[in-house]
């Protein structure tokens, strides 16, 4: 990158697995406002904004009409991308580094609990001509990813239902948490089956919630900032479209995205050089997956390193203190958001009990779901 | 710190058409190879990929961007769509501009697709569910309907009649004759579109573009790679885009506030002061005919009002002072909503190349403005070109 790009600002509500009182207008406001609150920016000061949403999760058609509102963006430069949270974050770097913008406001929600027919929702993403007309409930693809990934690595079961009770219980430490559980390996793999081997707590709960950030230029970071978070990279990429035609055993896309922000960002060895990660953990497997494709774990030693606690807070390397999409929620585009929101609540050090001592640099790894294999990591860092 | 210097150097486009064949991956694919062939690039040689489609329920897929991924030539590479609703067209090159200027790549592929039959019966259906839930929806609206209010108004506020409106039509369906990926190119008469069916009292059927499938893709590179692989770049030299609030029925609608702040952007960018002289040929959006002579006047290359004199007199036409949609426009070539807007891009880069053949304009021009605009008539993104 040309110039260094920081977070001057975070907003965010928490996270719950309804919100009736509130609509994903609210929600985002009171994000929105947090976010230039703590920022020290009115909205006039921000030069562009960027969402994350896909319509329909949002219910309406064009869903991008209904963004700058809240966001006290009317009349101004407004996009939307249908991507995660970190791609739009990531666009919002790029726009900083062609010099014609200075600070930049990202957002993403979550209203899940408005869609009446989500796993319908989530079938609607499948190929209308290949898979769609399988009538399969789209949980069918990630119970066969995590059979072909248990297989072909020699991770079990068992070491995946091991992080999903580390996760849990990570989030009860996290105030934002939706999906907090003190629970037993032995809870997971006796709950219900969902596409075998995958079971009901191997899957993430949705939540409802909004984020937003505030990106800012070095030269406006430094003057607006006493503890502004530096993105060191970030990096995405798709691997396979079709699922037909893809090695359901390793997450390419988190590799070669990995890969391309290392080298920006100079990181050499993921383990020594990074203090945490907050891994996309939509699926318990998924963390284990996502691990060893970025490099933090050798192939089929990520469930050994759990099982080991090397992943638990206190742990060689932290991963999803936050409590991750399994214990805070998963609240879809906004998913890398929640995640960036705990990276830079470490980084300055204000993360409470869940503190990771002396956190410099961390890493924040995100998936957009099934059917895809899309996926972003970025470098965050406080020096 | 000063941007790095865009140029497209390439560009594709398919047939537009009412019932494609070809899947939306496929016709994604189609205009990238024919994008990238004119580049003389492989797709390995492509670092970023942006891709512009509008709303998923056209093609009825969740994540359409996904769908539309391998087709696009996203497999193994960085890929990401962008959506501002009618806007994406020309936003998805700006996108693309976002890409290179900052220095992220060299070269990016943008892409965009669309796919409106898949939508049954009518893609006016997927147009059911953009309004308000609560305060809206309920009273059943339709685009069409809230357009005639929008056509009214502005009939209304420079005193206008039907015939005025009319002309835009019939300009740029002829147009549309001489561009090989027209849907309705049609030798229309004034009467023509004045005695056509009326679908919401003032809109006639002949005051609108058609529902169409179809695909566009242009090549941007970096100063240095675009010197190296043409010697005809053509340059981004301004991007701008706006969007209002989703509140539409609170604005005065006889004027595009945001399309005139969007310009003002692109505009400012490109160093343009004086845009009704400086600008030598323009593609303002046309789904609807009023909806050029709007869109003239919001950005800036008339006074308010005015757009429909020009449009009577004949500077609009190809030959005119200031030609508008030589291309044939949306009202002509056909509009898949958001191709429609690269198809625009291409157009000026094709003129400010002098590559437009019979549409070509005369008097070599060097600048050219390309817009789009959307949403619930919300949304302006301009694209300034420089040869």
């Amino acid at each position: 990158m040309k110039e260094r790009v920081a977070i001057v600002g975070i907003g965010v509500t928490g996270f719950s697995s309804v919100s009736p009182s509130l609509s994903f207008k609210e929600l985002t406001y009171t994000a929105a406002v947090k976010a230039y609150q703590e920022a020290g920016l009115h909205p006039k000061d921000i030069d562009s904004f960027i969402t994350a949403s896909e319509d329909f999760m949002e219910g309406y058609s064009i869903f991008d009409e209904y963004v700058p509102d809240q966001m006290g963006a009317v009349m101004r430069p407004v996009q939307t991308v249908t991507a995660d949270f970190l791609q739009a974050l990531g666009i919002g770097c790029m726009m900083i580094n062609t010099g014609r913008f200075r600070t930049i406001a990202v957002e993403a929600h979550s209203k899940v609990s408005n869609i009446k027919t989500l796993d319908e929702v989530k079938a609607f993403a499948l190929d209308p001509v290949y898979i769609r007309p399988l009538k399969e409930n789209a949980d069918f693809l990630a119970g066969l990813e995590m059979k072909r990934f248990l297989e072909e690595t020699g991770n079990t079961e068992k070491q995946c239902a091991q992080v999903v009770v580390k996760n849990k219980t990570n989030a009860l430490r996290n105030p934002h948490a939706a999906h907090a559980a003190n629970l037993t390996v032995d809870d997971v793999l006796s709950s219900l089956p969902l596409s075998l081997p995958l079971k009901e707590l191997d899957a993430s709960k949705p939540a409802d919630g909004a984020i937003m950030v505030v990106l800012a230029s070095e030269k406006e970071a430094r003057a607006l900032c006493q503890k502004p978070v530096w993105i060191k990279s970030i990096s995405w990429f798709s691997g396979q479209g079709n699922p037909w035609c893809r090695n359901f055993a390793y997450a390419d896309y988190a590799q070669l995205a990995a890969q391309k922000a290392f080298a920006i960002a100079g990181i050499i060895n993921p383990l020594k050089d990074l203090d945490f990660a907050e891994i996309c953990d939509e699926y318990s497997y998924k963390e284990l997956q996502h691990l060893e494709a970025i490099g933090i774990a050798r192939k089929g030693e990520a469930g050994f390193l759990t099982q080991t606690g090397a992943t638990s807070l206190g742990g060689l390397l932290p991963v999803n203190v936050s409590g991750g999409s399994l214990g805070v929620g998963h609240t879809y585009e906004a998913s890398g958001g929640m995640k960036v929101i705990e990276a830079v609540m470490q980084l300055r050090h204000e993360a409470g009990m869940r503190q990771v001592p002396n956190a410099k640099t961390g890493l924040v790894q995100s998936w957009r779901g099934i059917p895809t294999a899309t996926g972003a990591v970025a470098i965050l860092s406080n020096e | 710190m000063g941007f790095r210097k865009v140029a497209i150097v390439g560009a594709g486009i398919t047939k537009f058409v009412r019932r494609a064949q070809e899947t939306g991956p496929e016709m994604s694919y189609l205009a990238s190879k024919t994008a990238l062939d004119q580049a003389g690039l492989k797709l390995k040689d492509v670092e970023m990929i942006t891709l512009g489609s509008a709303p998923d329920a056209f093609d009825g897929v969740h994540m359409k961007g996904e769908y539309l991924l391998s087709g696009a030539g996203g497999n193994n590479k960085p890929y990401i769509r962008n959506f501002v609703g009618g806007g994406t067209g020309v936003f998805a090159p700006i996108h693309g501009w976002m890409h290179v200027a900052s220095g992220a790549c060299d070269v990016c592929l943008v892409v965009c697709s669309e796919k409106m039959s898949s939508c049954h019966p009518h893609p006016q259906g997927a147009f059911l569910t953009i309004f308000d839930h609560t305060t809206e929806q309920p009273l059943k609206p339709t685009l069409i309907w809230i357009f005639a209010l929008e056509m009214r108004r502005y009939m209304e506020t420079y005193g206008l009649s039907k015939a005025d409106i009319a002309r835009v039509a019939v300009k740029n369906k002829n147009n549309a004759l001489d561009h090989p990926s027209a849907q309705v190119a049609e030798a229309v008469t004034l009467d023509d579109v004045l005695n056509s069916e009326v679908l919401a009292e003032p809109v006639h059927r002949l005051d609108i573009s058609p529902a169409s499938d179809g695909a566009a893709a242009v090549v941007l590179a970096s100063e240095e790679v675009a010197k190296r692989l043409t010697d005809k770049p053509v340059w981004i030299d301004g991007v701008g885009w706006n969007l209002d609030t989703a509140y539409w029925a609170t604005k005065d609608l006889y004027y595009p506030r945001y399309v005139e702040k969007a310009a003002r952007m692109a505009y400012e960018m490109a160093g343009i002061t004086e845009p009704h002289k400086e600008i030598q040929v323009a593609e303002p959006y046309d789904p609807f005919d009023y909806k050029e002579l709007h869109h003239m006047e919001g950005l800036l290359l008339c006074e308010r009002g005015e757009a429909a004199r020009l449009t009577a007199e004949g500077f609009t036409a190809r030959t005119g002072n200031l030609p508008t949609c030589p291309s044939g426009g949306a009202l002509g070539v056909g509009n898949p909503i958001a191709a429609t807007g690269l198809m625009k891009v291409i157009e000026i880069f094709l003129q400010l190349r002098e590559e437009a053949g019979k549409r070509q304009i005369p008097g070599k021009p060097r600048v050219g403005v390309a817009q789009a605009w959307g949403d619930l008539m919300q949304v302006g993104t301009v694209i300034v070109l420089r040869r």
